[in-house]
């Protein structure tokens, strides 16, 4: 069932991939509530909309859990009611080959996984409510497999990939879409830095492709671009006693 | 509570019974009256509006806040005291017809008023005011009520009784949640002479003829109600159903005291062979309008065959229709029915609601259940009764039909207001403020709405059927 949006809010919108499909969503014609920790950020990229003008911004960190509920309702009444939420917020902070810090673990799993459950909680009530809207979550491959280089990221993907499925097998029954996005390397602050990047992509790029197989409504996962689904599937099946020993 | 609630109350979503609206909110489930308090004084210091829930029966958005705070007062089910000497009981405002019929009618007392399930809360029953297949006789649920309290969002808790805030008693009594919580109730039941009623059932092949012989039979009845053939035509419009049920007296009851056992006051465990947890399924490829209209024949069928043959039913069985098939609503699909229930003067009920039958069946959305019922007016603020007859009427939404279900119930309103009609806000989910201002005069509507600047000054109490409906 293709679906059209007319009122979203995209959490993570000060840059990268949730940048892009604010825009994108703005260039449709859509009323977007732009949340992200920076607010001089989100001023620039509302300045940067076609219709900046049906755009409004939210200062917000996400991990600041007791703040969604206001905040969401709050959106929710600016825009006069809500059908597409996208959260893109997401950190990858270095780990270092024998760093193990907590501080960062904990960091990643609040903004990239809890952050998630506390916008979504919502989202999914309202939606369940009203039959009908879309919950877009970017995910990432790094959910696929437990890699050595960042164990904390992995899980974190790993959860919130988990945590969509269960949330679309208990909304789709009424209407809800909820669309898991596995997006490979993108060219955003996360990975500025990187070497040999495979398969690099624009945010630009993925927001399309993720806003298209939400629109669509007929694929609830997707990875981005598609080739990664090869990769995921040889990935999983690769034995551990070889994973282990792959610089992956 | 320490934590805020806007914050750190769950949210869940809450349907009406009829499951075409629903809303999403923040909910608590408070134990005690001293609680409930608390949570309502939090929620008035924190801005956020509070509706009250029971048992969630009300089938439109009674017990809905699509933007505020629910707070559920199931967990308040105590009864308090029984005196099976006077049959009063006390009971806090959650507990359910259930709660109190199954430990009254061992001693031989029953509710003078129940509606056609078991499930209601007190609090729910009050605040609705309910009414049964007795109304012309028993009046409303509130008519038995001797006091109660009510915890209004200021914090104060007042009991109302007929002497004492009698001003108060009659505003809360059908006053929809909107004054204050109904915590404690206190409620007089009937002294029973048998657990048997004799029914009499009385086929009728058209709604002129069924008003007849409720005419007729009313005198002489104490309960009385009408299924109604929605779907007929015709000369034969509105053909249906009588079942006139009588008390019996102890001379007449073979049975004596082992009637009231709570064994002999059950309901079938299945029906037409199929065990009735499951019946709704079957029910399901039956909910349209060549399945309904199948259905209705059949029973029109037997209702000529079992005309005139009376036979004895416990007052469960009797009372309680709408429970003989556990979750018969979900037979009416994901977008689910409303329950549009009108009330209308004698004189003039029978040609408008033929009209309202015609008028359905025109737009193709024929009601899939039609019952009638004899009232009379009360003295409660929002009442909903009058002199006349009231028809509810189910009706099938689906996605495709949702708008013009609603264009035609806008119409039928007119149709009600133009015979001087009224409406049941238990039942309702379709009205808009200026058509319940034409239904219950502003005179009334300014004297609830003095009570409830007085009650509740902040406005702290509303609900998505007070806003749409009393454009709180």
């Amino acid at each position: 069932m293709s679906r059209a949006f007319s009122k979203a809010v995209v959490i993570g919108a000060s840059s990268g991939i949730g940048e892009s499909i604010a825009k994108r969503l703005s260039a449709d014609g859509a009323h977007v509530a732009l949340v992200a920790r920076r607010k001089e950020e989100l001023e620039r990229v509302r300045e940067g909309l076609v219709n900046r003008d049906s755009a409004r911004v939210y200062a917000h960190d996400t991990s600041h859990f007791d703040e969604v509920p206001e905040l969401f309702d709050r959106i929710v009444k600016d825009l006069g009611g809500l059908d597409l939420l996208v959260y893109a917020a997401g950190v990858m902070p270095k780990i270092d080959e024998g760093e193990y810090s907590f501080e960062k673990d904990r960091q990643m799993v609040e903004v990239n996984l809890l952050g998630a459950m506390a916008w979504m909680n919502p989202a999914a009530a309202r939606f369940e409510a009203q039959r009908g809207g879309t919950i877009l979550g970017i995910s990432s491959i790094a959910g696929e497999r437990g890699r050595r280089g960042n164990p904390a990221y992995c899980t974190s993907k790993a959860a919130l990939t988990t945590y969509l499925e269960s949330l679309r097998n208990r909304v789709s029954r009424y209407g809800v879409n909820v669309v898991t996005i596995k997006p490979g390397f993108v060219d955003t602050r996360m990975t500025r830095g990187m070497k040999g990047l495979l398969w690099l992509i624009s945010p630009d790029e993925a927001a399309e492709t993720s806003l298209a197989v939400a629109h669509d409504g007929s694929s609830p996962v997707a990875f981005v671009p598609a080739r990664w689904w090869l990769v995921a599937l040889i990935i999983r099946w690769i034995p551990s006693f070889i994973f282990r020993k792959l610089n992956l | 509570m320490s934590t805020a609630l806007r914050t750190h109350a769950p949210r869940k979503v809450f349907d009406g019974f009829g499951r075409a609206v629903l809303a999403s909110s923040r909910y608590a489930a408070p134990e005690s009256a001293d609680e409930l308090a608390t949570v309502v004084q939090q929620a008035r210091s924190e801005g956020l509006s509070v509706t009250f829930r029971g048992s969630g029966r009300s089938y439109g958005d009674a017990s809905l806040n699509g933007t505020g705070l629910v707070v559920d007062g199931t967990r308040m089910d105590r009864m308090l005291s029984w005196d099976p000497v006077s049959g009063v009981a006390e009971v806090e405002g959650g507990l359910t017809i259930e709660g109190l019929w199954r430990r009254t009618i061992t001693d031989g007392y029953w509710p003078h008023v129940v509606p056609g399930t078991m499930f209601p809360t007190m609090g729910g029953c009050l605040s609705m005011n309910i009414h049964g297949k007795n109304n012309f006789k028993a009046g409303p649920f509130g008519e038995h009520v001797l006091d109660f309290d009510l915890v209004t969002p200021e914090g104060e808790r007042i009991r109302c009784s007929r002497e004492e805030n009698a001003d108060v008693f009659y505003a809360a009594i059908g006053g929809l949640g909107l004054l204050g919580a109904i915590t404690r109730v206190r409620v007089q039941l009937h002294k029973l002479a048998s657990g048997l009623l004799r029914v009499d059932p009385c086929a009728v092949g058209s709604l002129g003829e069924m008003f007849d012989e409720f005419e007729a039979r009313l005198p002489h009845s104490d309960y009385l109600v009408g299924w109604v053939d929605c779907l007929s035509t015709g000369a034969a419009i509105g053909r249906g159903e009588i079942h006139q049920a009588n008390y019996l007296t102890k001379e007449e009851d073979s049975l004596g005291a082992v009637g009231f056992h709570t064994e002999r006051q059950t309901l079938p465990t299945r029906i037409l062979g199929f065990p009735k947890d499951k019946l709704w399924l079957f029910m399901r490829p039956f909910f349209n309008n060549p399945g309904v209209r199948l259905i209705n024949t059949a029973k029109v069928l037997s209702a000529r065959r079992n005309h005139g043959k009376k036979y004895l039913q416990s007052h469960v069985g009797f009372a309680f229709l709408l429970d003989y098939v556990p979750n018969w609503r979900l037979a009416y699909g994901a977008a689910g029915f409303i329950q549009y229930q009108v009330f209308i003067p004698a004189k003039e009920a029978r040609a408008a609601m033929e009209d309202i039958l015609r008028m359905s069946q025109e737009v193709d959305l024929p009601s899939y259940l039609g019952v009638l019922k004899r009232h009379r007016p009360d003295a409660f603020v929002l009442s909903h009764a009058v002199d006349g007859y009231s028809l509810a009427l189910d009706y099938r939404v689906t996605p495709r039909t949702r708008e013009a279900l609603w264009a035609l119930t806008r119409r039928l309103t007119e149709r009600v207001l133009a015979a001087g009609g009224r409406f049941y806000f238990a039942k309702d989910a379709v009205l808009d403020a200026e058509q319940v201002r034409a239904a219950y005069g502003e005179e009334r509507l300014a004297k609830f709405r003095a009570m409830k600047q007085r009650l509740d000054p902040n406005g702290v109490l509303v609900s998505d059927l007070g806003r749409r409906a009393l454009g709180l």
